[in-house]
């Protein structure tokens, strides 16, 4: 397995620039994830991983080795595609034959390998079967099992459970973990949906127009978001923003929000922007008699244990996470308060978090 | 009462039949010169010609002997010298007065035929395919405009061009041959082909290729083992419609060939018997004209009814 590096990697189409200047290492046998909403430029990153598209400039690295411009068929990789592409004229036994056949291998050792993968991805009964009358999941395991039966070097993997049902996603999720634990191969997983993303990355790049914005763990990105962005992708529902019309000093560590002040983590570096943002999780949002901001009860929606309450303010709609023992009918005023020691504060103008005792960037 | 057994999207029992009504009186208008013609090759020579026209008649194999042979008139007393007829067709060719001379050219006009239009079909769908692939995957400058210059070619009837072609071929020594007869037809079948297997392949998801490439194989390996076999519904449905072209072609086979690659649509209504056209060995000729085609077209059926509709359904 191996270590996939990509240096200042650019492409544009035309004008269109749908990479711009990328820097990423990918070590062995991680399981990195992709993450950014469609458009962003993370399946066009994966293909020329791939060896799909070519890129403008910059560089690709397999195990040190300079493959920006070799074709697909000779950077032994594998790749799952979000329909899978599973060929329709071939039963399933050579679908997971056919890369094996390009590689000279003798039938004896072709039936060996089929024979195992099969049996990892529980696919032995469907060896003869149609690709065509195989259910979605069943497509999905056949396409990894294609995927794997080569032995690559990584796995590039573009939404593969894009198309399938939410209750199987889940499972899917689980298995590809699994698989992962268990082969130990180097792979880059591409897609829009942040849950799938934190349940399954061992680190997850953050992508947005064309940049990578933030990688490292679930933990990390989802607590610490580096950007605005990234805060507002990345958690169902996502992060609330304050907006405060002043700037930020350098070591300041309270902020007034509605005549109220706020301990904030100490502030290292500052802003001109006439306008912030004080970032808070729906979680850190908690309903009050006391001091808080004023808004009324917009929406709930209940989740079982839990439910998410809208809230409209005057400093704009908020999205809090209570238990479903709090009584909050639609349509009645409350109060809002939050935990401010997890608030980050965001300039308005560059987007960026604001260095603070509680987020550090590097 | 409504009739709530059919969905109300599908069409009623009375224009159901009306509907088949219609299409049985259309394929009986059409097929009664077919019929007429295969019954014609079953009369025989004086049979073929009585007026009023004879509906029901001996059968008679006279017309297929005829097609094949080429026969003299020999007087009684040459004819009793004779040893004793050895076949059936030499004892009915005696019953008319005559003797075989020798085969027709009829057998080798057929062949012709046969290797100048699944000749013709091939590489019609063969060039076809590998254009349409390319004028569907890759950026080509100019594109739409090559596109337009490729259907222009059939803007105008192609015989048209029929006096420069004739010329052109004189003077590269490709008149009366095989190969440029294919090569004729091709061009001609060839825009047909490009702008029909085009919307096919942009069908074919291109997922499905690059799988390939990254599965070790090359892009024209990838082209010949996932996305031709994918388009066999088109390539069936273009090859139909070649093939159709290229047999029946008249105009230029009359104009182009002679003795060396003559098909057999300018020599089937040659076949000149005693006294004027010999129509049952004509109707026998037809009859076994229509046989390749037919058996073409029914073998390519399942494709074709489905790659008429192309772009109706997604694979």
């Amino acid at each position: 397995m191996s270590e996939i590096k990509l240096e200042n990697l650019e492409k544009s189409f035309d004008d269109f620039v749908a990479v711009e200047k990328s820097d990423l290492t990918i070590q062995d046998n991680e399981f990195f994830v992709l993450l950014g909403p469609s458009g962003c430029g993370k399946t066009t990153t994966l293909r020329m991983i791939a060896g799909l598209e070519l890129p403008t400039s910059g560089k690709i690295l397999l195990d040190n080795e300079d493959v920006t411009f070799l074709r697909a068929s000779q950077r032994d990789i594998a790749f799952v595609f979000q329909l899978f592409a599973l060929y329709p004229h071939m039963n399933v036994k050579k679908n997971l034959a056919f890369p094996l056949k390009m590689q000279g291998f003798k039938k004896s050792e072709i039936n060996k390998r089929i024979e195992e993968v099969s049996e990892l991805l529980r696919i032995q009964h469907l060896l003869n079967s149609k690709v065509s009358s195989l259910s979605g999941g069943d497509r999905q395991r056949v396409a990894l099992g294609r995927a794997i039966v080569r032995r690559p070097k990584a796995f590039l993997m573009d939404e593969p459970l894009g198309t399938l049902d939410a209750e199987f996603r889940e499972l899917m999720c689980l298995e590809l973990r699994k698989l992962h634990n268990d082969i130990k191969a180097t792979t880059v997983y591409v897609t829009h949906d942040q849950l799938e993303a934190m349940s399954m990355g061992d680190r997850i790049a953050v992508m947005n127009k064309g940049k990578i914005i933030q990688f490292g763990t679930p933990k990390d990105i989802y607590l610490k978001p580096k950007t605005k962005f990234v805060g507002s992708f990345i958690g169902s529902p996502a992060m609330n923003f304050i907006p405060i019309h002043h700037s930020i000093e350098k070591n300041q560590n309270k902020i007034v929000i509605n005549g109220e002040n706020y301990d904030v983590p100490q502030s290292f570096g500052g802003t001109n922007s006439s306008i912030n943002y004080l970032g808070i999780r729906p979680e850190k949002m908690f309903l009050t008699d006391k001091k808080g901001i004023p808004g009324v009860v917009f929406g709930s929606e209940y989740l079982g244990a839990r439910k998410i309450l809208t809230i409209k303010s005057e400093f704009g709609d908020f999205k809090v996470r209570v238990s479903n023992q709090v009584n909050a009918q639609i349509g009645s005023n409350v109060k809002i308060n939050f935990e401010p020691k997890s608030a980050i504060v965001f300039d308005g103008t560059t987007d960026k978090a604001i260095e603070s005792r509680y987020i550090k960037l590097n | 009462m409504v009739d709530t057994s059919r969905s109300p999207t599908e069409s009623s029992g009375f224009s159901r039949k009306l509907a088949a009504l219609i299409i049985i009186i259309y394929a009986v208008v059409t097929l009664i010169p077919i019929t007429w013609i295969i019954l014609t090759g079953f009369k025989s020579v004086t049979s073929s010609i009585t007026y009023p026209p004879e509906v029901f008649f001996e059968p008679s194999l006279e017309g297929y002997v005829n097609l094949f042979t080429t026969r003299t008139r020999q007087s009684q007393e040459y004819l009793e010298a004779l040893p004793p007829p050895e076949t059936w067709y030499e004892e009915l060719v005696r019953s008319r007065e005559m003797v075989i001379a020798g085969p027709s050219k009829f057998f080798g006009r057929y062949a012709n035929s046969l290797i100048i239009g699944f000749g013709a079909t091939f590489l019609s769908v063969f060039l076809g395919a590998l254009a349409a692939y390319a004028f569907s995957r890759f950026k080509i400058p100019l594109k739409d405009d090559l596109m337009f210059f490729i259907l222009s070619t059939r803007m105008f009837p192609p015989i048209a061009v029929a006096v420069p072609i004739f010329i052109m071929y004189r003077k590269i020594g490709l008149g009366d041959t095989h190969l440029g007869m294919i090569i004729l037809y091709t061009v001609v079948n060839l825009s047909l082909a490009v702008w029909l297997l085009k919307g096919f392949m942009d069908e074919i998801p291109r997922e499905y290729e690059e799988a390939a490439m990254i599965d070790g194989y090359t892009r024209m390996g990838a082209f010949f083992k996932i996305v031709l076999p994918q388009a066999t519904t088109g390539i069936a449905a273009t090859a139909i419609f070649c093939m159709i072209f290229s047999w029946n072609e008249y105009a230029f086979a009359v104009l182009l060939t002679q003795f060396n690659a003559q098909t057999a649509p300018p020599f089937i209504p040659t076949i000149i018997g005693e006294g004027g056209q010999d129509w049952s060995a004509i109707g026998a000729g037809t009859t076994l004209f229509l046989i390749p085609v037919m058996i073409f077209t029914v073998v390519l059926r399942k494709h074709l009814l489905r790659g008429i509709t192309f772009g109706a359904v997604r694979k």
